[in-house]
C-alpha cells in the first residue's frame, strides 16, 4: 500500500510535507482533511491521530504526526539528496537548530498574524484591523529579524550553500501571513532574495500550486459564508474558544 | 579545547543537556550563565548565542543553540548508546515526534505555570489574574493528558522499551512546576510509574543533583533583586511570552 498523507494545504506544516513528497517523487495517496470544514474533529480522524491535527502520514501500520518529524522520516526512508538533511553532523545541527527554534520562535507569530488579519475580521463580521493585529505584526517582525540575524545571516540558505528542510519549513510559515494581506519580508532585500532562491530550488510551479489555497483565503471564506454559513459559526467557536 | 556547555540549571532545557552529557561521560567545561544576574545579555555570551538564551554549545569554532538540537549533535558526535536516539527509522521518528510536539505544549505550559506561580508576580509586583492562572493550570493538565494518551500509552517509555531523548526532555519539563509547589504527577499513577522508570534509567543521584538548584532557588525567590535591570528585562520577555496570548494545547495552534 502506498504511503497515505493526511493534510490540508491551507496549513503551513501540511505544505512543507506536501512539497517534500512531490519534489522527491515519493509516491503517496493524498487524503484531504478539510480544516475549514472541521474534518480534523471527525471520529475517524481522531482514531488516526488523537491530537486531531494535520499533517499525518500512515506508512502501512505506522502512523506519524508532527511535520518536522515526518520530514526527517521521509528523508531517511526514501534516502533523499543529502542537502535536505545533511549527514555531516555540524550542518545537520544547523538544520535541527532552526527546526527546533521555529516551533515557538516563528510559527506562532506568523500564524497569529494570519489569524488576526486574514480570518478574524471575516469570521467576526467586523472588517478592518482586529484587536491585537498591530502587536502581532510587530512580534512577527521581530521573529523575522531573528531568523535573518541568527539563522540565515549572509548565507544563501540556512545550512549553507544548499536548500534544506530548514528553508522549506521556514518558507511555508512566512507565506502564511500573505493570506491576511501582510508580507513579512517586505522591505528586506536579502530576505526577498532568499525567498526567490527557495522558490526556484523547489520549482515555481510546485510552489505556486501548493500556495494557491492560502493566497485565496479571502475567497474561500467568502464562498463558505455564502454556501455554508453554519461553518463560519463553528469556526468562530473554535477560534475564540477559551480566548480573551 | 574541550567542549563547552553554557548552562543555568534553573532552566529545563539546560538540565536535559547536562544530564545527557554526564550520563554518557562526555567531557565538557561547564560555563555557568546566571539568568537571574542577566549574564545571558553580555556581549561575550552573545558571541556564543545571538538569541541570548541557554543552553548553548561551543565545540572548537562551532557554536549552536536549542537543547533538542544540541542533544542530537552530542548523540551523533559521541556515538552514545542507540536507545537514546535510535537508528531504526520508525523508533527515531517516535522520538522526533515527541520532541517536536513538546515545544508548544508540555514545555510551554509547564514553564508558564512555573513563571506564573513564582517569578512573574514578584517581578511585576502584580498578582496573576485568576482567569489566566486557571487557564495555565488547565492547559498544563490537558497537555499532560495528551502526553499520557498519545505519547506514552501503555509503553514503558515514549519510544518503546528503553529510555530515549524524548523521556529525558519530558522529565526535566515535568519537574519544573514542582519548584513552585505544583505537582503534575499527583493523582496520575501512569505518569508516576513512568517517572520512576526514567529516574531509574538516568540514575536518581544524577537526576536529583541536576534539579537541586532549581528546587532550592524556588524557595528563595524573595532573595532576588527584583528591580535589577537584568531581571526587569527578563520580566518584559516573560510577559510577552506568557501573558499576551494563549497557545492552546489542543485544536488550533494559536487562538486569539
Amino acid at each position: 500500500m502506498a504511503l497515505q498523507y493526511y493534510g490540508d494545504l491551507n496549513s503551513q506544516p501540511c505544505r512543507s510535507v506536501y512539497i517534500f513528497l512531490k519534489k522527491n517523487n515519493i509516491p503517496f495517496e493524498f487524503k484531504e482533511v478539510r480544516l475549514f470544514m472541521g474534518e480534523q474533529y471527525s471520529e475517524q480522524f481522531q482514531k488516526l491521530n488523537p491530537l486531531r491535527k494535520v499533517p499525518v502520514i500512515k506508512d502501512g501500520d505506522f502512523v506519524l504526526s508532527e511535520s518536522v518529524s515526518i520530514l526527517k522520516y521521509l528523508a531517511g526512508k526514501y534516502q533523499t539528496p543529502d542537502h535536505w538533511y545533511p549527514g555531516d553532523l555540524q550542518r545537520r545541527a544547523r538544520v535541527n537548530e532552526y527546526l527546533d527554534w521555529q516551533h515557538s520562535g516563528l510559527r506562532p507569530q506568523a500564524s497569529r498574524v494570519f489569524l488576526l488579519k486574514g480570518m478574524v475580521p471575516f469570521i467576526s463580521g467586523s472588517p478592518g484591523p482586529s484587536a491585537g493585529a498591530m502587536e502581532a505584526v510587530e512580534e512577527l517582525t521581530q521573529s523575522v529579524e531573528k531568523f535573518h540575524q541568527k539563522f540565515l545571516q549572509d548565507k544563501p540558505y540556512v545550512a549553507g550553500a544548499d536548500i534544506s528542510l530548514a528553508d522549506l519549513v521556514a518558507i511555508v510559515e512566512l507565506m502564511q501571513p500573505l493570506g491576511g494581506g501582510h508580507d513579512p519580508l517586505d522591505g528586506s532585500a536579502p530576505l526577498t532574495a532568499w525567498r526567490e532562491r527557495v522558490k526556484k530550488a523547489i520549482g515555481r510551479e510546485l510552489f505556486d500550486e501548493v500556495h494557491g489555497p492560502v493566497l485565496n483565503t479571502q475567497q474561500s471564506l467568502e464562498s463558505i459564508s455564502q454556501k455554508q454559513p453554519e461553518l463560519l459559526d463553528a469556526m468562530k467557536k473554535m477560534l475564540f474558544k477559551g480566548g480573551k | 579545547m574541550a567542549l563547552q556547555l553554557y548552562l543555568d540549571l534553573n532552566s529545563q532545557p539546560c538540565r536535559s543537556v547536562y544530564i545527557f552529557a554526564k550520563k554518557n561521560n562526555i567531557a565538557f567545561e561547564f560555563k555557568p550563565v546566571s539568568l537571574a544576574e542577566g549574564q545571558q545579555y553580555t556581549e561575550e555570551f552573545e558571541k556564543v548565542n545571538l538569541l541570548k538564551r541557554v543552553p548553548a554549545l561551543k565545540d572548537g569554532d562551532f557554536t549552536m543553540a536549542e537543547s533538542v538540537a544540541i542533544l542530537k549533535y552530542l548523540a551523533g558526535k559521541y556515538k552514545t548508546p542507540d536507545h537514546w536516539y535510535p537508528a531504526n527509522l520508525q523508533q527515531r521518528a517516535r522520538v522526533d515526534e515527541y520532541l517536536a510536539w513538546q515545544h508548544t505544549t508540555i514545555r510551554f505550559h509547564g514553564s508558564r505555570l512555573y513563571m506564573f506561580k513564582g517569578l512573574l508576580p514578584l517581578l511585576s509586583g502584580e498578582p496573576i489574574p485568576t482567569d489566566k492562572m486557571d487557564e495555565a493550570v488547565s492547559d498544563l493538565q490537558t497537555s499532560i493528558r495528551l502526553f499520557e494518551d498519545k505519547f506514552l500509552q501503555d509503553r514503558p517509555f515514549i519510544a518503546g522499551r528503553e529510555v530515549s531523548l524524548a523521556d529525558l526532555v519530558a522529565i526535566v519539563e515535568l519537574m519544573q512546576p514542582l519548584g513552585v509547589g505544583f505537582d503534575p504527577f499527583k493523582d496520575r499513577p501512569k505518569l508516576c510509574s513512568w517517572r520512576d522508570r526514567v529516574e531509574a534509567a538516568l540514575g536518581k543521584e544524577l537526576l536529583d543533583e541536576a534539579h537541586e538548584k532549581m528546587m532550592k532557588r524556588s524557595g528563595s525567590l524573595s532573595n532576588l533583586d527584583v528591580n535589577s535591570p537584568a531581571l526587569q528585562r527578563f520580566a518584559i520577555g516573560l510577559k510577552k511570552t506568557y501573558m499576551s496570548w494563549r497557545l492552546s494545547p489542543s485544536g488550533c495552534k494559536s487562538t486569539c
